[in-house]
C-alpha cells in the first residue's frame, strides 16, 4: 500500500461517531481505531504529503520519515493501550477527548510547516484540557484553568516566534533551524521548552497531571512532553543550551519528589526527570545522543503510562491519592504491585528492562561527547529514580503501614492494558534490536556488556541500601511543595485584588465622568445637530449627528467594567491583527 | 506465583530472609564489579572497581538530605491550604 492515510485524521474524524455509539460496539470501535492507525503507521512511507499554497506560504500536511515514524509509532501503541485502560468510562466526553488529543499530537509529530504544527499544538492543549475538567470538583477546575492559562501562554510565544522566524527566513516549513538563532528562533524554542516542562516552565505538568482522572492521566503523560520532545530534536538538535536544561532538569524533577506526598505527583516530577535525559539527549545532538533520545522517549510512554495506570488503580479502588493515607495494599492488589513493579524497573533501567537499553545510550552519548558533569549529574539522577518510583513510592502505597484499606484489583481491562505496556517494557529491555531498527540513525551501541550490568546494578541496589538505612527520614508529609507555579497561582491572586480594588475605583470614576459630562455633552452636540438638520436639511450633518449618538451609547456599552470582556476583546484583537498580519504578508 | 513473590516482599515472617537476601546481593554485586572486565575506561572512575556502588549510595543520601534540607530549610514545604 503506498496511499498515505494521516493516523490524525482517523481519531480527529473518528472521534465523531463515538458519543453516537453505545455497549460493546463502543468499545469495539474504541479499539479499532487506534489499531487501524497503527497499521497506517506500519505500513506508510517516508515523503511528503498534502503539500499546497496557503496564504502565500507552502503548506506540508505531512512529512514523514524516520524520526516521524518512530514517535508515530509509539504514538498509537500508546492509544491502544490508553483506550483498554480507559474502556470501562461509560460517557463519552472522555474518548472523544483522548481521540482528539492523540490526533493532534500525531498531526504535530507529522506536521511539515509550522502553521500545521502550531495548529495541532492547540488542539493538543485544549483536548488534554478536558481530561483534567472532567475529573470535575473545584480542584481540578482550577488546575485545569491554570493549565490552559500556561500553555495558551505558550501557544502565543510559538506563534509569535513562528512569525518572526517565518518573516526572517521567507519559509514556513518546519525543519533544523540552520539560520542563527534569533529571537524569533529563542520564542519558538520557548515555546518547545515549556510543552516539554523544562524548569521553570515545568509547574502547569506537576500541577494539572494529578488532578486529571485515572484514565487521563495516562493519555497525558505520555503525549504533551513528548511531542515537545520530537518538535526539539527536529529543530534544535546540538544546541548546547539544552544540555544544560536537560541535566538540570533530570535533577529538579527527583529533589522535588523527595518532597511528595500526592502519589501521581510524585511520578509527574519523575515526567520531568525523565524528559531532562531526552532534552539533554537533543542538546548534545549527535547521532547517538539524539538516538539516545528518541528511543529514551520510546520507552519512557510506556512505563510511565504503566506507572501512572498502577497509580490510577489504586486512586480507583481506595479514592485516595496521599502516601500518607495509603499503605499495605499488597495484600490485596498483588496483580497491580507486580505490574506498577515491572514499570518500576523500566524506569531505574535496570537489565533486561526497557530503560536499561535507552537511558544507558543518552548517558554513553554524553561520555563519548566528553562531558564527565552531565554522566555523573544523569548517573545521580538514575539514583533518584529508583529511590522514588522503585522504592519509595511502592513502599508506602503497597507496602508500610497497613491502613486496612478496603481494596480489591481494579476491573479487568485495567489490567489488561498494564499487562501490555508491562509485555512491552520487558520485550524492549530484552530484544533491544527492533527498537534499534527504528530509530533514525544507525545503532552502534551494545547495552548488555558486563561493565554495564554491574555498574547499573551497582548504582541500583546501593541506592536501595541508601533508602533501607534512611527510611524514616524518606516518611511522606502532609505538605505541598512550592514549584515555579507559585508565580502565577500568587501572582494571579494579586492581579485580581489589584483589578477588584485600585482599578475598579478607577474605573468607576471613568465612567462616572462619562456619563455625568461627557455623555450629555455628546447629547447636546447631537440636539444641536439635530437642531441645524431641521433647519439646514443637511444630509451630512445629520449623519455625523446619528453617529454621535450611536458612538456615544456604545462608548457606554463599551465599558463594562468585566474584566473577563476586556480579556476577551484582546484576544479577539489579538486573533485579528495575527490574521490580518498573515494575510497581508504574501 | 505472582501472588506469593508479592507477599514474600510484604509479610513481616520474612524480614529477615529479605534482609540476608539483599545483602548477598550487594555483595555479589561488587564482587562482580571487581572481577569485570574494563576494556574502554573513559574517565578516571571507569578504573575504579566498586565507584559505582559508592556512587549510587551517595547519591542516594545527597538527594534525600538536600532534598528535605530545601523542603524544610528553604520553605519549599508548606501546608495543604497553602493556596487556598
Amino acid at each position: 500500500m503506498t496511499e498515505f492515510i494521516h493516523p490524525a485524521l482517523l481519531f480527529i474524524l473518528g472521534a465523531l461517531p463515538i458519543p453516537l455509539l453505545n455497549g460493546p460496539i463502543r468499545k469495539a470501535y474504541l479499539l479499532l481505531i487506534p489499531a487501524l492507525a497503527l497499521l497506517a503507521v506500519f505500513t506508510m512511507q517516508p515523503g511528503s504529503y498534502g503539500a499546497a499554497p496557503f496564504i502565500g506560504q507552502e503548506i506540508l500536511f505531512a512529512k514523514v520519515d524516520r524520526l516521524s515514524i518512530v514517535f508515530a509509532t509509539v504514538f498509537t501503541i500508546m492509544a491502544l493501550i490508553g483506550m483498554v485502560y480507559a474502556l470501562h468510562l461509560t460517557r463519552a466526553g472522555q474518548h472523544v477527548a483522548a481521540f482528539v488529543y492523540v490526533g493532534s499530537a500525531l498531526g504535530v509529530v507529522f506536521a511539515g510547516d509550522y502553521l500545521t504544527l502550531f495548529l495541532f499544538w492547540e488542539g493538543m492543549a485544549f483536548a488534554s484540557a478536558y481530561l483534567v475538567f472532567a475529573q470535575r470538583g473545584e480542584q481540578a477546575i482550577r488546575a485545569g484553568f491554570r493549565y490552559l492559562m500556561v500553555h495558551i501562554t505558550g501557544g502565543v510565544v510559538l506563534l509569535g516566534g513562528i512569525i518572526i522566524h517565518g518573516l526572517a527566513s521567507g519559509s514556513m516549513l518546519f525543519g533544523p533551524i540552520e539560520t542563527e538563532m534569533g529571537i524569533g528562533a529563542y520564542l519558538i524554542l520557548a515555546g518547545f521548552m515549556l510543552n516539554a516542562a523544562v524548569p521553570p516552565l515545568n509547574a502547569w505538568l506537576t500541577d494539572a497531571y494529578p488532578e486529571a482522572t485515572v484514565t487521563g492521566a495516562v493519555f497525558m503523560s505520555a503525549f504533551t512532553t513528548k511531542t515537545a520532545v520530537y518538535v526539539l530534536a527536529r529543530a534544535f538538535p546540538g544546541t548546547e543550551l539544552l544540555v544544560w536544561f536537560g541535566t538540570a532538569m533530570a535533577l529538579y524533577g527527583v529533589i522535588y519528589a523527595v518532597l511528595e506526598n500526592d502519589c501521581r505527583r510524585l511520578l509527574a516530577y519523575h515526567i520531568v526527570s525523565q524528559v531532562g535525559y531526552m532534552v539533554a539527549g537533543v542538546g548534545i545532538g549527535t547521532e547517538m545522543a539524539v538516538n539516545g533520545a528518541t528511543s529514551h522517549a520510546f520507552a519512557h510512554i510506556l512505563y510511565k503510562a504503566l506507572l501512572f495506570m498502577g497509580a490510577g488503580a489504586v486512586i480507583y479502588v481506595t479514592g485516595r491519592r496521599k502516601l500518607t493515607e495509603l499503605g499495605g495494599l499488597y495484600k490485596t492488589m498483588p496483580l497491580t504491585v507486580a505490574l506498577y513493579m515491572v514499570g518500576a524497573f523500566a524506569i531505574s533501567a535496570f537489565p533486561f528492562f526497557s530503560g536499561f537499553v535507552t537511558k544507558s545510550m543518552v548517558v554513553a552519548a554524553a561520555g563519548q561527547d566528553h562531558r564527565a558533569m552531565v554522566v555523573l549529574a544523569l548517573t545521580m539522577a538514575s539514583s533518584g529514580t529508583f529511590l522514588h518510583t522503585g522504592l519509595k513510592l511502592p513502599y508506602y502505597m503497597f507496602f508500610g503501614t497497613d491502613r486496612g484499606l478496603e481494596a480489591r484489583e481494579p476491573p479487568r481491562n485495567m489490567l489488561i492494558a498494564m499487562g501490555m505496556a508491562a509485555a512491552l517494557c520487558i520485550a524492549i529491555g530484552v530484544f533491544p534490536q527492533p527498537l534499534y531498527a527504528l530509530l533514525p540513525y544507525p545503532v552502534d551501541f551494545e547495552p548488555y556488556t558486563g561493565v554495564h550490568i554491574t555498574e547499573s546494578l551497582g548504582v541500583l541496589m546501593f541506592t536501595a541500601l541508601g533508602f533501607v538505612l534512611f527510611l524514616r527520614a524518606l516518611d511522606p508529609e502532609n505538605t505541598i511543595s512550592l514549584d515555579t507555579d507559585w508565580f502565577y497561582r500568587k501572582a494571579a491572586r494579586r492581579f485580581m485584588w489589584l483589578a477588584e480594588n485600585p482599578l475598579a475605583r478607577y474605573e468607576k470614576a471613568v465612567s462616572n465622568l462619562s456619563e455625568t459630562v461627557a455623555l450629555p455633552f455628546l447629547h447636546g452636540t447631537a440636539r444641536v445637530g439635530l437642531w441645524i438638520d431641521l433647519n439646514r436639511i443637511d444630509a451630512i450633518v445629520n449623519g455625523i449627528a446619528g453617529a454621535i449618538l450611536r458612538g456615544g451609547g456604545a462608548l457606554r456599552r463599551l465599558q463594562t467594567g468585566v474584566v473577563t470582556h476586556y480579556a476577551l476583546a484582546m484576544i479577539a484583537g489579538l486573533i485579528a491583527g495575527a490574521a490580518i498580519f498573515a494575510v497581508a504578508w504574501q | 506465583m505472582i501472588k506469593r513473590v508479592v507477599d514474600f516482599f510484604g509479610d513481616a515472617k520474612y524480614e529477615s530472609r529479605r534482609r540476608r537476601l539483599f545483602y548477598l546481593a550487594l555483595a555479589l554485586i561488587v564482587i562482580a564489579d571487581i572481577l569485570v572486565l574494563r576494556e574502554h575506561t573513559e574517565y578516571l572512575w571507569d578504573r575504579l572497581p566498586g565507584w559505582s556502588a559508592i556512587y549510587g549510595f551517595g547519591s542516594c543520601v545527597l538527594l534525600i538530605f538536600v532534598s528535605k534540607f530545601l523542603g524544610h530549610q528553604g520553605g519549599l514545604m508548606r501546608r495543604e491550604d497553602y493556596y487556598d
